[in-house]
């Protein structure tokens, strides 16, 4: 988006320029806007998490009846369905991950800062490294090294010759290509809803603003509320990703416990 | 041997609308069927949608890549 509207200027849709960023200081290339935002991100999960939890009542009120809603929606929702009994034990990384993933995605929406710091796929991919290692070592803890590959490669009930194409697509579909998916399904939606609200934001100011004519303003209107009605949906995308994402990793974890029937 | 025909712009678009015919197809399944399944038996909403999202989710990703190569391929 130009700073200075010219006129009679060519209308250009927003690109992918829109997810590279000047450092912030000089000398530090890596601390850029998105950069600042993960930290705040995460300073706002710890400090809410404190305010929630640090001096618990028994009768919640403010703060803490609002995290223990967050806690028990993420317990009832994505823990227990896939976790059953194990679930309290692994609800302090599934919780944090899905309140760091949700405030993440939020700052797309929140006005003035309107990036989704998950559309560069650096930090969701960190995130989905994190839970790769921590799924083989859990698999390879809890089913023995062989044990957790032959369980994979090799479910029971499958004619013999089978096995041959069996085997090399279960391994690669279960140890490398759903990992994979998992922190591109967070990274494509974000990335393609900051891409499209940009567009249709960019729509409008370029038909009401820039270049204002007869034909051009009906365009411009739309542009406007395809805008406010997409903001909308994608606040929905990014609290229904967070979901997911917290929801994959204990479906993840379970398969890593108790091998696939 | 002369031009024939000539595609200008970006391919990109061309190639992540054929790779969003599969998925549509997919979510429309999985939707059409989960609404059924809870009409049928609205007692089991909460298991339904569970699954229901997660199949949702894995078919989505097909389409999510195909947005991602779209952008990675581009000459």
């Amino acid at each position: 988006m130009s700073a200075a509207p010219l006129a009679a200027e060519e209308f250009q849709a927003p690109g992918l320029n829109l997810f590279e960023w000047p450092a912030l200081v000089s000398g530090a290339e890596w601390f850029n806007k998105p950069a600042l935002l993960a930290f705040l991100a995460a300073l706002l999960v710890i400090v809410l998490c404190f305010a929630a939890f640090s001096r618990p009542k028994l009768v919640p009120r403010g703060m803490q009846a609002f995290g223990e809603y967050a806690y028990e929606f993420v317990r009832e929702q994505c823990a227990r369905p896939f976790l059953g009994k194990d679930s309290d034990r692994w609800m302090p990384l599934l919780f944090s991950m899905f309140l760091f993933v949700l405030v993440m995605n939020l700052f797309g929406s929140v006005i003035f800062i309107q990036f989704p710091v998950m559309s560069l796929i650096g930090y969701p991919a960190i995130l989905a490294l994190g839970v790769w290692v921590m799924v083989l070592f859990l698999g390879m803890k809890h089913q023995g090294p062989w044990g957790f590959f032959k369980n994979i490669m090799f479910p029971p009930g499958l004619p013999g010759w089978m096995y041959v194409l069996v085997a090399p697509i279960e391994f690669a579909s279960t140890v490398i290509l759903r990992h994979v998916t998992h922190a591109v399904r967070l990274f494509a939606t974000m990335m393609a809803g900051h891409l499209i609200i940009a567009l249709f934001s960019e729509v409008g100011w370029h038909f009401l603003f820039v270049e204002l004519s007869p034909l051009g303003a009906p365009l411009g209107v739309l542009g406007v509320l395809m805008t406010i009605a997409l903001t909308a949906f994608e606040l929905f995308i990014q609290a229904l990703q967070a979901y997911v994402f917290a929801m994959l990793t204990a479906m993840f974890i379970n398969d890593a416990l108790h091998p696939a029937h | 041997m002369s031009l024939l025909a000539q595609v200008t712009g970006n391919l990109g678009s061309i190639g992540y609308g054929l790779a969003a015919i599969g998925p549509g197809i997919g979510v429309g399944i999985i939707f059409g069927q989960g609404v059924q399944a809870i009409a049928r038996q609205p007692e089991a909403y909460n298991l339904i949608r569970q699954n229901m999202l997660l199949g949702f989710v894995f078919t989505e990703a097909l389409a999510l890549i195909g947005v991602a190569l779209a952008f990675a391929f581009r000459a």
